[in-house]
Parts: structure tokens; sequence; C-alpha cells
């Protein structure tokens, strides 16, 4: 185990020299993703800007859920967001190598990028998080602090999960990159606002189907002492830790079942 | 080493844009061979023969449909996390090394992958330097290496971690002919000296006749020669050339079981089965003779006879 996380990291580290050897793009990359992450979030205090209340939430409450989400995306893309690498990988026959080295080939596909420039949305979420604990009314318990610090890993589990069904579904579509997107990007767009702004199914479909209202919304409801819209058993708040877990699982056995299909069919 | 029995590969293939049909494309039918420790063998075959299809199922990337591989003692396609360990792949066109950064880089990297302990990856690389002249370029980015340098470096990616089984998939393809030998002679190195089984997916028939004692030759998936070089020669092409070089200049030469292929001045052509004795003694019965010599037929002649041949 600690073996394979230093390797990870001369890996992941190899890759950052490899970054760095395009200077210049490496730093516009970077500047470019924070200040467009800005843009993003000026859509939300535009919003508020007109409307002092989203469905009951503040524009701090909001830009609680919506930094929290933010950081947590954003470093799971760091660790697993690489559908452009794999999806060339799988179009030139490069996976091949990865499986005639002795090493898994998950830990190698993570292994072998780490997107720096992405941390522009790391420092992003951590601004807009940082405004909003600024603004919010958190009553602090043992409680709640606890679940402010399991709240970003258990959101970094859930996303990074999300990110690897995303990466298998490539292994049938090869040039489905931009699908794949829609999945995970398009799904972590949903969890910047509170659900209750979504209709009926949608809400639904983000709570049991895809768990992504797991990620920051039922964590944030505890954390601010708000009432859940769905009515859920308040243990709903609580259990976000171990859905996140379950989803790993899930994420572990689908790429083995992609990789199974890579072999089956040939490259 | 290597056990083959029954293998067969087939592949699903999906037509048309909206109804989409099934269809059913046997890849590797039905072949069975062994390899012992220390052999190196040519693996050859048309495109699209099934030859990477089977190193691809030797290696434990891809799944048998049916029939049985051992390798190194190991079922690749379920051991193999063991059997990488023990065996190195170069795959022609398909790099390895990293990109970006400076071959040693690459090195090193592979090193952790392998688990390499410090002193025996500080012997191997040592050796690889010597061997086939790493050092001008070890600290050169990949990208900016040429194509012969690149291929010495993916060779030593390939067997840092001393395999005790190379499967090599084209390895001096596009390759100058200084380089080329540079390869061979190496490859030839660690095949005799160490013991190294080989197995070598080639087009390149020089590197067969230079190298290889044994020869599988695949065509349409099926397995159609296994044996020496010199046997597959017989076996394909039992005619060979005398070239004959008459005092002067003579009409093309009637003799019973030979035509003559051509004549330039002195010198004539003569295809012939059989003895190449008995055919010279007639020979020269009825002109003087200056000179004479015998030419086999070349590789790549045979080969595209085989190529040629009907499908079974």
């Amino acid at each position: 185990m600690a073996e394979s996380f230093a390797v990870y990291c001369r890996l992941a580290g190899a890759n950052i020299r490899a970054q760095l050897q395009y200077r210049v793009s490496f730093v516009i990359d970077l500047t470019a993703t924070f200040l467009l992450s800005f843009l993003d979030f000026l859509a939300v205090l535009i919003l508020f800007h007109n409307v002092p209340r989203l469905a009951g939430w503040s524009v701090h409450e909001v830009a609680f859920l919506y930094g929290s989400s933010a950081i947590a995306f954003a470093l799971a893309e760091l660790l697993v967001g690489h559908s452009e690498q794999l999806a060339m990988r799988l179009r030139t026959g490069t996976f091949d190598v990865l499986l005639a080295r002795p090493r898994g080939t998950l830990y190698q596909v993570a292994a072998s990028e780490l997107p720096l420039r992405r941390l522009g949305r790391v420092l992003q979420g951590l601004v807009v998080f940082l405004y909003a604990l600024a603004g919010v009314n958190i009553d602090w318990t043992l409680g709640r602090v606890a679940m402010l610090f399991a709240m970003v890993p258990t959101g970094v589990l859930l996303f990074a999960s999300m990110w690897v069904v995303a990466l298998c579904l490539l292994f049938w579509t090869v040039d489905g990159n931009e699908f794949s997107n829609a999945f995970t990007y398009g799904g972590q767009t949903m969890t910047q606002y509170p659900i209750d702004i979504y209709g009926q199914w949608l809400r639904r479909f983000l709570a049991y189907l895809v768990p992504t209202a797991f990620v920051c919304y039922f964590p944030s409801l505890y954390l601010l002492g708000k009432n859940d819209p769905l009515g859920l058993p308040r243990i709903v708040q609580f259990i976000a830790p171990l859905v996140a877990l379950a989803s790993a699982a899930v994420a572990g056995l689908a790429w083995r079942t992609a990789v199974r299909h890579y072999r089956g069919a040939g490259g | 080493m290597i056990e083959v029995e029954g293998l067969r590969k087939e592949f699903v293939l999906r037509d048309g844009r909206f109804r989409r049909r099934r269809r059913t494309v046997e890849a590797v039918r039905d072949i069975s061979f062994r390899v012992g420790q220390g052999e190196l063998l040519g693996y050859l075959g048309p495109n699209g023969a099934g030859k990477s299809t089977t190193v691809k199922m030797l290696i434990g990337i891809l799944v048998p449909t049916s029939g049985r591989v051992r390798v190194a003692g190991l079922e690749p396609s379920r051991q193999r996390i063991e059997l990488a360990r023990r065996l190195g792949a170069m795959f022609g066109q398909r790099i390895q090394l990293w990109w970006d950064l400076p071959l040693i880089e690459s090195f090193e990297l592979l090193r952790h992958i392998y688990r390499i302990p410090p002193d025996r990856y500080r012997q191997s690389l040592a050796r690889f330097r010597e061997v086939l002249d790493l050092d001008p370029f070890l600290r050169t980015p990949v990208r900016q290496l040429s194509l012969g340098q690149r291929i010495r470096g993916e060779l030593t990616a390939a067997m840092l971690h001393e395999p005790e089984l190379l499967f090599l998939d084209e390895p001096t393809i596009g390759l100058d002919v200084v380089a080329k030998q540079r390869v061979r002679a190496f490859l030839q190195e660690i095949n005799s000296e160490r013991g190294v089984t080989v197995l070598l997916t080639t087009h390149d028939l020089g590197d067969i006749e230079r190298l290889c004692d044994r020869l599988l030759v695949i065509d349409h998936g099926s397995l159609i020669w296994d044996g020496g070089l010199s046997e597959l020669k017989e076996r394909y092409s039992g005619e060979r050339t005398l070239i004959v070089d008459l005092e002067e200049p003579a009409p093309p030469l009637q003799l019973d079981g030979a035509t003559v292929e051509r004549v330039d001045g002195v010198r004539q052509w003569l295809r012939f089965r059989g003895s190449a004795a008995e055919l010279t003694a007639r020979a020269a019965a009825t002109l003087p003779l200056v000179d004479l010599q015998v030419r086999e037929p070349d590789i790549e002649e045979i080969v595209r006879r085989i190529y040629e041949a009907p499908e079974p």
C-alpha cells in the first residue's frame, strides 16, 4: 500500500515534470482555469442580485454548497479525470502497454496524469468556500466540525467513483469522450445548487440513482441546520461517507467489467 | 516456456450504422505449438493474419475464446500481473517511454513499476548503456530522439527487469542498416548468453535469416508452418538457380530439367530442381564453363509464395 502510494507519487511527479516542459502553456492554462471558473460563480452572484433567496437558501448558503462541491469535484478530477488520455490510449491501442505491466490498470491510469492546471478550480472552490464560511451562521457542535472535515473526502470519493464509471463508458464508445464528460461535468453542476430548485423527477434521480446529492447537499443541510425538502429521515444526512464507499465499490466493479470487455474484444 | 493448445480467438464485429448486424470473425483458429526455454523464434504472417492477437493472448492482454495457454507455467489471462514481472514486451509503434521526459527518467519509473532492486537495476542499466550505446542520448527527452535511438530505448525499457521471455513486435522496423545490425546482434547476445526466450513478430526477413532457427508462419488465423528456415525453403521452393559464366556468349543452353531464365553476355541463369552437381556436369559437357554459382531462393520469395497460396 505504502509502496504503491510512493510509486503513484513518482509517476504523478513525472507527469508534472512533463507538463512543466511546456512552461508558458502551463501557466496560461492554470490562470485561465482559475479565472474562467469564477465566471461560473459570477452567474450565481448575478442570480442572487435579483432574487434574495433561492428555495429558501441565501447567497452564502449556496456558496457553501457550491464551494464544497467545487473543491471535491476538482480534487476528484485531478485524481482520475483523465478521460482524454484514456480515450487516446484506447484508440491507439497503448492501453496494451498498461496491461503488459505488473500493476493494476486503474492505478496506472490514475497515476499517469496529474493535470495540475485543474488546481485552478480547487483554488476557486476554496475562495468561494471561504466567502461562504464568512457569511453563514453555523451552530458549531462537535458533530458539525467532524462533518465539515468529512465532507470534502466524501465528496472526492463520490465524484471519483462517478469519474471512474464515466471512464468505463469509454471502453464501449471509444470516442465517447464528450458523452462521458456530459455525465461527470453535468453531474457536478447539479450539485452546486440546492436540489429543491430542480423538478421532482430530477431530484429523485440525484438523490437515489446518481448519488450526487450526498456529495455536499445532505451534509450541508446538517451543517446549516436546514430542513430536508425531500422529507427523508435525518439519518440520511450522516450516511454520506457510507454511500461514498458503496459507490467506490460499484465503480471498482464497473472498471473490472470494462477491462474484461476490452480484453475480450481486443483493442 | 510457452505451451499453446487448440488456441482460438473470435471477435464479434458490429456492422452497419443504424441496424447493427453481429458478425463473428475468427482471428485465431485452433493453433498449437510449444516453445522451449532459450529458443529464438520468428513469428510471421501477413497483416491481419492473427499474429498480434496470438501474442496478446500470450501476454494476457486478450482472453482466449477457447484453448489452453501456459507461459512460464502461468495462465496469462488470469495471472497477468505475476506474468508481467517475468516477461518483457515491445509493441513496435506503441511507445511505452514517457514522451516528454529524458530517456533516463523512463527507466527510473519502470524501475519502480517493476520493483527492481537498486543494485540489479544499476547493473542491468549499465549493460544496456554499453551494448546499445545509450549514453549519447540518455538525458534527451524521448520526443527528440531519432527512431533508431527510440527503439534502442524501448528495447531497454522492455528488458530492464531482466525478463526470461521477450515478445518483440517488429523491433527493427524503420531502422537504418547500422541500427538494425546493432539490434540484431544484441538480440543474439541476450538469447545465447542469457538464455532469454525470444518471440519475434516481424515483416523483416533479414531479421529472420539472421536470427531465427525456427519459424512459425500464420495465415488466415491458422498456423501453416512450424519448423526450420531451411526446411521451409525446401518445402515451398524446390527450385534453385544455377548461374554459369561461359567462355563466350552463346544462345540459351538446352538442358533437360532446367529452364534458362535470363541471358546477359556470357552469363546465363538456369532454374532447376534436383542435383546441382549433375546439372553442372551436363552443362560443362555442352560448352566449356569459366565459372559457376548456385543460388538458393531467398526467403522473401518463399514468403510471398506462402502468402499468395489459396486459403486452406
